[in-house]
C-alpha cells in the first residue's frame, strides 16, 4: 500500500527518471488477478471455466455423498447396507481377500516377511545414499530365492520348516505384485540384453533378436497368456503341469522384455556416435564400453519410457484373471458374485482403483525425482 | 470365436493322440484330494465366501466326490476356470471333474470326448419385466425392447421364439450383466433376457426386487451338469452315481440331519442299500461301503444343497421349478439304485 503523501501526489511533477514505482493497476495481482489472467482471459476460456465449474459441481457432491456420507461402513451382507450410499462394509469384510487373496490366514506371516524383505531389497536400488547399501545388496540379489521360498514353502508335513502355499491360494494385491514385480524385475536385463542384441553387428545374434521382439510385440498380452494356460498343457503329456502362475509369469516377463528393448533402443540410438568412438578410442572392449559409457547415458535419457513400461506392466496384470488367476482386479470382480455381496461392483471397483492408482503415482513420482537427480545440464 | 473353434479343435485332436488315461481314481487317491474345476464366480454356483473357501451349489457337487472317495469333504483343490479355458483344463488333465454350471450340448458331449455325468440344474432362457408394465406372459411382449447379451445363444433363441409367436422386438445391446442391469434399471429396455437363474440373481441386487417379475415362459434349454473325460468309465461312473446319490437321498428323506439314524434304524431296504448297510455298492464303484452317507452326512442331499446356496432363503430365492423331484413335479430324476 502506498500512502498519498505530497512526493506522489497527481499532478506532482518529477524530474525524468526520478518517478517512484507506482503500484500494479487493480485487477492485475492478488486473487481476482490471478482469475483474469488464467480462467477468464477471453470470452471462449470465460465459458469453458464457468462449465468446468458447472461439472465439477454436479459430479463431486454425488460422489463425496454416496462414499462417505450416505455409505454404511458395518455390516454382515449387503441387506445390512440401509442407506443409499456405498456399502464398504464389503470392503471391510473382504479386506484381507483384496490383499492376500485366498492365502492361509495363518500364514500370513509370511506375506508380511516377503513385503518387508521386498522393500529392504528395493530401498538400495532406489536410492543410493541409504546406509549399509552393500550389504542390502546381498540381500536384493537373494530376493527371488528367499521371496519364492517365502510364498510357495518349503514343503508339505509336518517336519516341513514353511508348509507349501499352493500358487491358487494367492491372489489379490500379493499376485498383482508377484507378476508385477517378476515381470519389472525379468524385463529390464532381458530388454537390455535384447536391444544390445538388435543393434549388434552379428547377424544370427540380430537376427534372434529382431524375432523375438517382433513376434511377442506382435501378438496381445492376452493371446499369449491365452496360449500358455490353454495351448501349453495340451501339448505336454497328461499328468505334467507344470504351475499355471510360473506360465504366467513366464509369459508376461517375455511380453515386457520386447517392449522393453524397444525402448532401450530409442536411448541407444540417441547416444552420437562420438561417443562410441571415443570409448573405443580408449581401448575399451564392448562390454566395458557399454557398461561404462553407453548404457548409463541411454537409460537416463528413457527413463520416462522405462517407467512407462512398468507402469503399464504393473496394470497389465489384471489381464491374467482370463486365465482363472485372481489377481487384484479378479478379486474385485469375484466378490461381488458371493450370493451376500452380488452386485456391489462399485465398492469393489472403486476400492481397487485407489490402490491401482497409488502404485502407479508412486511410480511416477519416483521417476521424475530420478530424472532431476540424473539431470547433468543437458536438459531441454 | 475362430479362436474358440480353432482351440477345440486342437483340443479334440490333442485328445485323440494322447487318451484319456484310465484309472483317474487311483491318480486321486494317491494324490488325496479331488481336483475340482469351479467358475471364477457365479452368485449361488460357486463363488468364495467371506472366508475366502469355495462354496456354492456347484463346489457342493466337488464336495460331494471328495466325501464318496475318502469321507472327508474338506479333500477338494479348487481351479477357477473362465468359460473359454474350462474345456482344456479338463482335457489336459489339469482338473479331475468340472462342476462349472456348463450346459449338456450335443457338441461338447461327442466332439470334445467329455462325459455328462448327468444335470444337476435345469435352467433355460427366461424374461424378467417391471410388475407395472402389466404383462404377464411373454406373448404379450410384442414390440417390447430387450436387454440382450451380445453374442450369445439368448440373441438367437430371442430371434427365435419372437418370431415363431409373429412378434417383434427392438433389441438393446449390452455386453455384461452388470452393464445389463444398470440398463434395465434405468427403463432404457422393458425387458431383460438372460438365463433364469441370472434373471434372478440379477432381480435379488435391485433396490427392489418386488417391483419385477420373471415371467412363466421358459425359451431355451440349459440342462447345466458336471462333466469328466471320456475314457475312465469308472471315474464317470463315481461321478454319476455321487450326483444320484444326492438326488435319491432326497427322494428317501434322507438328510445330513437323519442319516447317521437312518442307516441304523431304517426298515426300507433301498434306504438301507444307499447307506451302506445292505450290498456292496461302494466297493463296485471302488469306493467305501458309506460312501453315500458321506455324501448326505457332510454335504447333505440334492434338496439341502439347493437350499443352503440357492433357495428361497438366500438371496438369490430361486424356486425349485424344473429342480423339484420328479415326485413333486419337477423332471429331477435319478435312476433306481439297485
Amino acid at each position: 500500500m502506498t500512502d498519498v503523501t505530497p512526493s506522489n501526489a497527481p499532478g506532482q511533477h518529477y524530474p525524468p527518471g526520478q518517478h517512484p514505482d507506482l503500484p500494479p493497476p487493480p485487477g492485475t495481482v492478488g486473487f481476482v488477478g490471478w482469475l483474469k489472467t488464467n480462467l477468464f482471459s477471453s470470452i471462449p476460456n470465460s465459458i469453458l471455466t464457468i462449465l468446468a465449474l458447472y461439472l465439477l459441481y454436479s459430479a463431486i457432491p454425488p460422489i463425496f455423498f454416496w462414499a462417505f456420507i450416505d455409505a454404511d461402513f458395518e455390516g454382515a451382507s449387503r441387506t445390512d447396507c440401509a442407506s443409499a450410499g456405498a456399502c464398504w462394509a464389503l470392503i471391510d469384510v473382504r479386506f484381507n481377500q483384496f490383499l492376500y487373496g485366498f492365502y492361509p490366514p495363518d500364514e500370513l506371516w509370511r506375506v508380511y516377511a516377503t513385503a518387508l524383505v521386498l522393500i529392504l531389497a528395493v530401498l538400495p536400488v532406489l536410492f543410493d545414499n541409504i546406509p549399509f547399501r552393500k550389504l542390502l545388496f546381498i540381500n536384493t540379489a537373494l530376493l527371488p530365492i528367499t521371496g519364492f521360498f517365502l510364498l510357495s514353502g518349503t514343503g508339505s508335513g509336518q517336519d516341513a520348516l514353511l508348509q507349501t502355499v499352493e500358487t491358487p491360494q494367492w491372489g489379490g494385491l500379493l499376485l498383482t505384485m508377484v507378476i508385477g514385480v517378476t515381470g519389472i524385475v525379468a524385463s529390464l536385463p532381458i530388454g537390455v540384453a535384447l536391444a544390445l542384441g538388435r543393434r549388434s553387428n552379428m547377424p544370427i545374434v540380430r537376427a534372434m533378436c529382431v524375432t523375438f521382439i517382433e513376434f511377442v510385440r506382435g501378438v496381445p498380452l492376452i493371446t499369449i497368456l491365452f496360449m500358455s494356460s490353454v495351448m501349453v498343457p495340451l501339448f505336454l503329456p497328461e499328468g505334467v503341469n507344470f504351475d499355471k502362475l510360473l506360465r504366467c509369469l513366464i509369459g508376461v516377463s517375455l511380453f515386457s522384455a520386447a517392449y522393453m528393448a524397444e525402448v532401450i533402443r530409442g536411448g541407444l540410438q540417441a547416444i552420437p556416435k562420438g561417443q562410441y568412438e571415443a570409448a573405443a578410442a580408449m581401448g575399451l572392449g564392448f562390454w566395458k564400453m557399454m557398461y561404462f559409457i553407453i548404457l548409463p547415458q541411454a537409460l537416463r535419457i528413457v527413463i520416462p519410457g522405462i517407467v512407462n513400461t512398468f507402469i503399464g506392466l504393473f496394470k497389465d496384470t489384471s489381464l491374467v484373471l482370463i486365465i482363472g488367476l485372481f489377481d487384484l482386479l479378479g478379486i474385485a470382480k469375484t466378490v461381488v458374485t458371493d450370493a451376500n455381496w452380488i452386485g456391489l461392483i462399485h465398492e469393489s471397483y472403486a476400492f481397487v482403483a485407489v490402490i491401482y492408482w497409488v502404485f502407479c503415482f508412486g511410480m511416477s513420482r519416483y521417476s521424475i525425482w530420478l530424472e532431476a537427480k540424473l539431470h547433468t545440464g543437458h536438459k531441454r | 470365436m475362430k479362436l474358440g473353434k480353432f482351440l477345440f479343435a486342437a483340443a479334440a485332436v490333442t485328445a485323440l493322440s494322447t487318451g484319456a488315461s484310465a484309472g483317474t481314481l487311483d491318480d486321486v487317491k494317491a494324490k488325496g484330494f479331488v481336483q475340482c474345476g469351479v467358475t471364477t464366480g457365479l452368485a449361488g454356483f460357486g463363488a468364495p465366501n467371506d472366508q475366502g473357501q469355495w462354496a456354492g451349489f456347484d463346489v457342493d457337487f466337488c464336495r460331494a466326490m471328495a466325501a464318496a472317495i475318502f469321507g472327508d469333504a474338506a479333500k477338494v483343490k479348487y481351479t477357477p476356470t473362465t468359460s473359454k479355458e474350462r474345456f482344456t483344463a479338463l482335457q489336459s488333465g489339469e482338473i479331475d471333474v468340472l462342476a462349472r454350471n456348463t450346459t449338456w450340448t450335443f457338441s461338447r458331449d461327442v466332439n470334445l470326448g467329455f462325459e455328462f455325468i448327468g444335470v444337476n440344474y435345469y435352467d433355460g432362457q427366461g424374461f424378467m419385466v417391471r410388475k407395472s408394465l402389466g404383462v404377464t406372459s411373454a406373448k404379450e411382449l410384442d414390440g417390447a425392447s430387450v436387454c440382450i447379451q451380445t453374442g450369445t445363444t439368448t440373441e438367437l433363441n430371442l430371434a427365435d421364439y419372437f418370431r415363431s409367436n409373429g412378434m417383434s422386438y427392438e433389441s438393446v445391446v449390452i455386453e455384461t450383466s452388470a452393464e445389463g442391469r444398470g440398463v434395465y434399471e434405468e427403463e432404457r429396455c422393458d425387458v431383460y433376457t438372460t438365463d433364469a437363474s441370472g434373471l434372478a440373481a440379477q432381480r435379488s441386487t435391485m433396490s427392489d426386487p418386488s417391483e419385477h417379475i420373471l415371467l412363466p415362459e421358459i425359451i431355451s434349454k440349459e440342462p447345466l451338469g458336471p462333466l469328466v473325460r471320456h475314457g475312465d468309465n469308472q471315474w464317470g461312473d463315481i461321478a454319476r452315481w455321487t450326483l444320484g446319490a444326492m438326488i435319491v437321498a432326497e427322494e428317501l428323506g434322507v438328510t445330513s440331519a437323519n442319516a447317521d439314524e437312518m442307516a441304523s434304524t431304517s426298515k426300507n431296504p433301498e434306504i438301507l442299500r444307499l447307506l451302506g448297510g445292505e450290498g456292496d455298492m461302494g466297493a463296485q464303484l471302488g469306493l467305501p461301503a458309506d460312501w453315500a452317507k458321506n455324501i448326505v452326512k457332510q454335504v447333505g442331499n440334492y434338496g439341502e444343497s439347493f437350499e443352503r446356496n440357492l433357495g428361497t432363503t438366500t438371496p438369490l430365492a430361486l424356486e425349485r421349478g424344473l429342480n423339484a423331484l420328479w415326485t413333486d413335479g419337477g423332471i429331477l430324476y435319478a435312476p433306481p439304485m439297485r
